[in-house]
């Protein structure tokens, strides 16, 4: 395993206030490294500035202070061969399930037979075949994520992001969607960094979990699973499982009760 | 067909029915209304010779003329107003109250400003529609959800490509109901300015009519502003609903 295909380096990221208000310092300072090719989750409590980080490594944002390196180059813009599914339903209404997968391919200079050929292979990977001429609004929140993935797989991105994708589906949707995720994982090959509130899901889907501290985000935890690759949502049973969980509570429960605190006295 | 439908048509005949029954009965007299019937026959007889069709050509291409500036010009401003937050709070007010203002009063200044022409028809239609245009505008660019926007950017779409392939399409039935708007009050601004003043023109022929006792010609031109009217806004209410329904928002 080649290390450092993401590289941050004492990253913050500040937000302008509004009128009258102080500077919202959001994140950092942070260091992280993801290996290239594994499964790297990041829980922290809400308003931790995990969306942030997200969105500095997609681009999307720049860092206030520090470097962000994707392969080995400063990011700029949005890097190629980085994929993003949000927590969102980002569906675009008024295509149909094929061409909002196809949308995920319009700036790559590909013939159209090959764009076909791919839209097809991301269509049967996401088990999508069936609906493959169904508007969004006839799918089902699970379906219309899935949707999501296969745009951003159907690229062929050699990293791809993961805002919370699960966030706003059942439980039993969201573990059979970890399935999918664990598989496409080993089958594409990319590496994958999602964001997750759910401690449980983090370790039974990821190789190492950061775990942030209440804002401004910091690293405070890095947790090895240490699992096999080819594993899938039954890994729950594994003895350590429990307390994997069970170390990545102990380090949030503090910092969420900080959230819980500080929110709770500024709106109140 | 289905039985709403069938209702509505049953109310559309039952009332047309009544007016015939009252007329035949002398109940409406001669003077003021002829029955249903007649004003058909007439219809079709004005139709068949042609009458008034230069009149008619030339209300509907004011009308058209109003409306497609009106809409132009109004998703333009809208677009514009959507990227400066300071002008629109600026002109929000002026949006609020805006159809409290009865235009026409400006008709008469229109008059003096530009002469007896198209001018001041067209522009009392303009007037009338551009508003309706840009607050629905503003009302579609304003729901565009933030994550499509982010899907754009990371699908590495430039502003242009991503107004053209997300945030239009996303807006699409707002800009459908802007249309629909558009056009009504362009048929009413300019239809309106001719009742008041003008050369030609439906609004003219009818008011003319009028002043004449000719119902022979009153009611069909009439009867053939409601039936244009109401054909175009109906063309755009299919669309409207067809674009809906596969987003299943109907």
């Amino acid at each position: 395993m080649s290390a450092g295909q993401v590289t941050l380096r004492g990253v913050t990221k500040a937000f302008p206030a509004g009128s009258g208000g102080q500077v919202v310092h959001a994140l950092g300072p942070i260091d992280i490294e993801i290996r290239k090719g594994e499964f790297f989750a990041v829980v922290g409590p809400s308003g931790c500035g995990k969306s942030t980080l997200l969105e500095l490594i997609a681009g999307l944002t720049a860092p206030t202070q520090g470097q962000i390196e994707f392969e080995g180059r400063p990011i700029q813009n949005i890097p190629d061969g980085v994929g993003v599914v949000f927590q969102e339903d980002a569906c675009f209404p008024w295509l149909n399930v094929q061409e909002n997968i196809e949308f995920g391919l319009r700036q790559k200079s590909i013939g159209p037979e090959e764009k076909a050929r791919r839209a097809a292979a991301a269509i049967d990977m996401m088990g999508l075949r069936d609906f493959a001429r169904s508007y969004p609004a006839q799918l089902s929140g699970g379906m219309r994520q899935r949707v999501c993935i296969a745009r951003t797989i159907v690229a062929q991105p050699r990293l791809i992001l993961l805002d919370e994708p699960f966030g706003a589906l059942d439980q039993q949707t969201r573990l059979l969607m970890g399935d999918e995720i664990l598989r496409l994982w080993r089958e594409i090959g990319a590496t994958i960094f999602l964001i997750t509130h759910a401690l449980d899901e983090a370790v039974m889907l990821a190789d190492r979990i950061v775990v942030m501290s209440a804002r401004p985000g910091q690293a405070i935890d890095l947790v090895e699973t240490g699992w096999p690759r080819e594993r899938d949502s039954r890994i729950v049973e594994h003895e350590n499982f429990g307390s994997l969980t069970s170390r990545l509570w102990k380090s949030l429960r503090e910092e969420s009760l900080k959230t819980m605190g500080r929110t709770g006295s500024a709106h109140e | 067909m289905s039985r709403l439908r069938l209702y509505q048509l049953a109310v559309i005949a039952g009332f047309i029915l009544i007016l015939e029954a009252l007329c035949l009965a002398g109940v409406i007299d001669k003077i003021t209304m002829p029955p249903p019937h007649i004003i058909v026959r007439d219809f079709v007889s004005m139709v068949l010779a042609g009458r008034y069709f230069d009149d008619i050509g030339k209300s509907l291409s004011n009308v058209l003329v109003a409306f497609a500036s009106a809409y132009v010009l109004g998703i333009a401003t809208g677009c514009i107003l959507h990227g400066y937050k300071t002008a629109r709070d600026i002109l929000d007010p002026l949006f609020a109250t805006y159809y409290a203002i009865p235009i026409f009063a400006f008709y008469p200044l229109f008059i003096i400003m530009f002469g007896l022409g198209d001018g001041p028809q067209l522009l009392i239609g303009l007037l009338l529609a551009v508003v309706a245009v840009i607050v629905t505008t503003l009302n579609g660019l304003d729901r565009v959800p933030p994550v499509l926007m982010k899907t754009a950017r990371v699908s590495g779409l430039n502003p242009l490509q991503t107004a053209l392939r997300v945030t239009l399409p996303f807006c699409a039935p707002y800009l459908l109901t802007a249309a629909k708007l558009a056009l009504a009050y362009a048929f009413i601004g300019v239809i309106g300015s001719e009742f008041i003043m003008a050369r030609s023109g439906m609004g003219y022929e009818i008011s003319y009519a009028y002043t004449n006792f000719d119902n022979a010609t009153m009611y069909p031109l009439i009867l053939m502003i409601l039936i244009l009217s109401i054909a175009a806004n109906s063309l755009l209410s299919h669309w409207e609903r067809v674009l809906l329904a596969r987003r299943g928002q109907k």
